[in-house]
């Protein structure tokens, strides 16, 4: 296996932000998903994304729910991630820059090993296409759409 | 009927405020020597373009030294039954030896003067009440003729000091009153440039209560706090200028509550809260009580104002500067005006210029504390 | 059964174009408007239910939903108008006090509306509060009418010592918001901002919740006709304690809690039984004159060894100005007035929108009443009832109050739309209610920053007024007429405020 960054586990070396969840304030109301939904589309534009791609896309972050009690959970990231041990392409890998992992989906093979292995169930099947869905921290923008987009600041985007 | 026989006075109160005006100046001998009344004339004519003819006057104090213990009423009538009116009123109040007409003399630019006359008053002590002083049985008087009765009015109660005013330039004025004639150790004069119609002599400059005279320029934006803030205390704002409740806040705080001349100023032109907390605790907690308990005596709004009194003048000005204010000294004479040239006229070489800095009152004679009966 | 007669308030319109059935309002809906129907692939709303607080509307990602007054229109009766009308229709259906929350609506004159302020010009400069200092600092309490001194040979030493002041940065407080009547999160955000704006919030007689202790130095507790959480330690850790006699929303009537919401950390927090509706007794069985008033105000002085201002707090009724001096003759420090606007969480809405007086007149009268008796001094009065703007307060400050207590500003601050269903406990904002699902929808940290935009926001524009009126500092503006003239009021409206007509001069 070659390729930049692939294999093992490297660690980031920029500043590393992470999502943090604050449970005491989610309202469950789920726009993050609405909003992860609309930002993996290839429209991403509401309107579209929703009448076009609503089945196609899966989003990054999902709500769980108990009683009153909510939060939004996605990929954490971890120092030590399972997924990415446990990848057989070498698709799942560290983006040097933010530290995040992240899927190649072009040596993606569908195989599902991440899915099973990761313990908070934050990587899932992808419907259209056979690729592995989770969370990048929507790179390439200054904030996570989730963390913008939380009508009531339960989710925060800070360094750990 | 005038006293020149020229028509109907026109004595017009009107109910708008009067806006200060514009040009004062005061002269002060701090060994309380007597000087002709020609220098202040001089000093005030100077500023001419400050006012605009429609108000002028003078205090003066030391002029009537064979009298001096006695209130030396000045008042002014519209017509000869005003004057009969108030003749019937003072002796329920005071005892008067000597009466005469405020002589003066025809002057062009001068035109329908109202009938001026002074008394020359003892307090029958009969009269007074508890914890009743002379003082204030002579304020109860001119409240009292002030407020109630038509077409009369005392423009100056002082001891052994008076007022001159009306409306004209001040020099004019003081020509008519024929200020060269007398002599005193303490000139105040002011000159105005009002804002709504004049008319009426006693809305000039300036404002006096017992030993009290206030020269006024600016514009008091408290004045509706002021005002009802000096209510309590029993004072009855009758003018509507704010001069008046400058005279009246000096009368409660120097006279009735007693309260140091510095602090009676900080009352009045208070240091900002900021400049407040950057002082040491003692003076910090002095100054913070001060204002506290007398914030409605606070003085809002630009002013620069001369207040003569038995013992002194107290130049002060606001505490944001909106207003000229310089002074002099040259040996123990106080020289205090709205422009240096006006000073300069009468003291071409003083020992010491400056200008007033806001807040910070500018005394004669010198600060030891000045003892006010 | 169905009550038939009670009709929608409120249309609930869907846009098709624009709905993406994302079901975020059937979320978010506390009173179930919204429904997702599975099988047809749709969001459906029942209008009837709709209280108008546009939660679904706010937080609508596409903007679909908009809300109107319901269109069943009745023939134009201007006597028995739609509102008297369905008043009839839910009495008549339900039986019983009809109540509403906030303060009433009906459309009497707003007195604020026709009071218009000064500027200076030419003859006076105005003052630029950006440049220059502009002091709004107020001090709460009694104060003395001179100052004494002793004469030293240092010279004249000060030897007044004032009693204990309130000092607050600009004359804004919060006003009583009991906790009950709002969430926990409220109650704390409102602590939070009054400490880091430096003013005072108002426990209001719900007590004190453990977690705003943090913050009793910037709390005034209350102690009401129910004296629900007083106890001697309530008392010592506030920063001043107000007895509450009335309210401006229900003079002449105690507070009151529905028992939907008192769940059990209100329940210890106010000492009752939980789910137990808190009913305050209308007068306090213990003040049946101003005589016992006296009483309470230094019992609870003695039990704080006077360290505190003790206030008072009265609704605006027509005796208000002899009600306000003797309550300073009893020995309040202040006495705040609330008017026929004031706000609440649950009131019967006869009461709230039938008794009781507006501010204006009440302040008016009480500010002139203390002063013609020489009292003025003695304490200092905080007006409440409805202060809308920084207009609002400036104003009131020229009419002759101290300060302001705001409530239902506050509460819009920090989100809510003014729906008037406080009392039903299902506040959709999570602002009145105790539901854990709804209380979790205000974020203490996201409402203290809000109240603390509003505060510094009225405090900046408050100072551009005062320098437009060439006035530096508020101690100026205090009870000051001259700077106000009215429109379009009678001469016996202008009489009583004390206030020239606009046009008449200095």
């Amino acid at each position: 296996m070659s390729g930049t960054g692939g294999g093992g586990n490297g660690n980031g070396s920029g500043p590393r932000k992470r999502i943090v969840a604050v449970e005491a304030y989610c309202i469950g109301c789920r726009l993050c998903e609405i909003n992860c939904l609309v930002k993996r589309s290839r429209s991403r534009k509401i309107l579209k994304a929703f009448r076009r791609e609503r089945d196609a896309v899966v989003p990054g972050i999902r709500v769980e729910e108990s009683g009153h009690v909510s939060f939004a959970l996605q990929c954490r990231h971890c120092d030590d991630a399972p997924c990415i041990a446990a990848c057989i392409t070498g698709a799942m890998h560290r983006d040097p820059a933010t530290g995040a992992v992240v899927c190649d989906e072009s040596r993606c093979a569908g195989c599902w090993s991440c899915v099973m292995v990761c313990a908070v169930g934050a990587v899932r099947p992808g419907k259209k296409r056979k690729v592995a869905s989770k969370c990048d921290l929507c790179m390439g923008e200054e904030m996570p759409v989730c963390v913008a987009g939380c009508p009531n600041e339960a989710l925060r985007y800070e360094e750990r | 009927m005038t006293a020149n026989g020229r028509g109907p006075a026109p004595w017009r109160r009107r109910d708008e405020k009067d806006i200060g005006g514009c040009a004062i100046s005061g002269i002060l001998s701090e060994e309380g020597r007597r000087f002709n009344g020609k220098a202040i004339l001089e000093s005030i004519a100077t500023m001419r373009e400050r006012s605009n003819g429609l108000g002028g006057g003078f205090a003066a104090y030391g002029i009537y030294p064979e009298q001096a213990d006695r209130f030396a009423l000045h008042l002014m009538f519209d017509r000869p039954a005003a004057r009969d009116a108030v003749e019937r009123v003072l002796p329920e109040y005071v005892r008067v030896p000597h009466e005469e007409t405020i002589p003066t003399r025809p002057v062009r630019g001068i035109s329908s003067p109202p009938l001026l006359h002074r008394y020359f008053v003892e307090v029958r002590t009969e009269i007074l009440g508890e914890d009743e002083r002379e003082e204030d049985a002579i304020v109860r008087l001119v409240m009292h003729i002030n407020s109630a009765m038509e077409g009369a009015y005392v423009f100056s109660s002082g001891r052994n000091m008076g007022i001159f005013k009306g409306v004209g330039y001040p020099e004019e004025i003081g020509r008519f009153f024929r200020l060269d004639e007398y002599e005193g150790y303490l000139w105040l004069a002011h000159g105005r440039f009002p804002t709504n119609t004049p008319g009426w002599w006693g809305g000039a400059h300036p404002f006096g209560l017992l030993d009290w005279a206030v020269v006024h320029n600016g514009e008091i934006s408290s004045y509706g706090v002021n005002r009802r803030y000096l209510e309590n205390f029993g004072y009855r704002c009758t003018l509507r200028t704010d001069t008046e409740v400058i005279a009246y806040l000096f009368d409660l705080l120097l006279r009735k509550q007693r309260l140091p001349l510095q602090d009676a100023c900080r009352v009045l032109a208070p240091p900002f809260w900021s400049q407040i907390e950057r002082l040491p605790p003692a003076e910090r907690q002095r100054l913070r009580t001060l204002r506290i308990v007398y914030g409605g005596a606070l003085l809002n709004g630009p002013f620069s104002v001369l207040v003569g009194h038995g013992g002194g003048m107290i130049g002060l000005n606001d505490r944001t500067k909106l207003r000229p204010m310089s002074f002099a000294r040259k040996d123990a004479t106080v020289y205090v005006a709205s422009e240096e040239a006006a000073i300069r006229r009468v003291c071409p070489s003083p020992d010491e210029v400056g200008l007033a800095r806001g807040g910070v009152p500018v005394l004669g004679p010198r600060p030891r504390e000045v003892s006010l009966a | 059964m169905r009550k038939w007669l009670v009709q929608p308030d409120f249309v609930v319109e869907r846009d098709p174009e624009r709905c993406v059935q994302c079901q975020v309002c059937v979320r978010q809906c506390a009173n179930d408007v919204h429904s997702y129907d599975a099988e047809d692939g749709a969001v459906l709303s029942d209008s009837a239910r709709c209280v108008g607080c546009h939660r679904c509307a706010t937080l609508c990602p596409t903007g679909a939903i908009s809300i109107r007054q319901s269109e069943l229109e009745f023939r134009c009766n201007s006597n028995w108008t739609p509102g008297l009308i369905r008043n009839l229709y839910r009495q008549a259906e339900g039986g019983g006090v009809l109540l509403s929350g906030m303060g009433s609506d009906r459309p009497l004159k707003v007195y604020w509306d026709h009071l218009l302020l000064n500027a200076s010009q030419v003859t006076n400069p105005s003052i630029d509060p950006l440049r220059e200092p502009m002091e709004l600092a107020t001090f709460i309490g009694r104060k003395p009418d001179r100052v004494a001194y002793a004469r030293t040979d240092r010279g004249a030493e000060l030897q007044t010592v004032l009693e204990p002041q309130l000092e607050l940065p600009f004359p804004i407080l919060f006003s009583a918001m009991s906790y009950g009547s709002i969430s926990l999160n409220a109650a704390l955000a409102l602590a939070r901002a009054a400490h880091e704006t430096g003013t005072l919030g108002n426990s209001g007689e719900g007590g004190m919740h453990r977690d705003v202790r943090p913050y009793a130095g910037n709390m005034i507790v209350q102690v009401a006709s129910g004296r629900f959480g007083v106890d001697v330690e309530y008392l010592n850790r506030a920063a001043a304690i107000e007895i509450k006699i009335g309210q401006g929303a229900k003079p002449g009537i105690g507070g009151h809690l529905p028992g939907e919401k008192v769940d059990a950390a209100v329940s210890e927090t106010r000492m009752i039984p939980e789910g137990t509706d808190a009913l305050s007794p209308a007068p306090h069985h213990d003040i049946y004159s101003i005589e016992d008033l006296r009483q309470l105000v230094f019992a609870i002085k003695e039990a704080t060894r006077y360290g505190k201002p003790v206030g008072v707090k009265i609704a605006a009724v027509h005796n208000v100005a002899a009600i306000a001096s003797g309550c300073v003759r009893a020995g309040a420090d202040y006495v705040a007035i609330d008017g026929f606007r004031g706000g609440t969480g649950a009131a019967p809405t006869v009461i709230r929108d039938h008794v009781g007086i507006p501010i204006e007149f009440a302040l008016a009268a009480a500010d002139a009443r203390l002063r013609e008796e020489g009292i003025r001094n003695r304490a200092s009065l905080i007006a409440a009832g409805s202060f809308r703007s920084s207009a609002d307060v400036v104003k009131a400050v020229a009419l002759g109050a101290d300060a302001v207590y705001v409530a239902t500003a506050a509460l819009v601050a920090m989100g809510c739309h003014l729906c008037q269903r406080c009392y039903t406990g299902k506040c959709n904002w999570g602002i009145a209610t105790q539901d854990p699902y709804l209380t979790r929808r205000l974020n203490p940290e996201v409402a203290t920053r809000r109240l603390v935009n509003l505060l510094r926001s009225w405090a900046f524009e408050i100072k551009e007024m005062l320098g437009g009126m060439g006035i530096n500092a508020i101690e100026s503006l205090r009870g000051n007429r001259e700077h106000l003239r009215a429109v379009d009021l009678t001469e016996a409206e202008l009489e009583v405020l004390g206030v020239k007509a606009a046009g008449v001069g200095a």
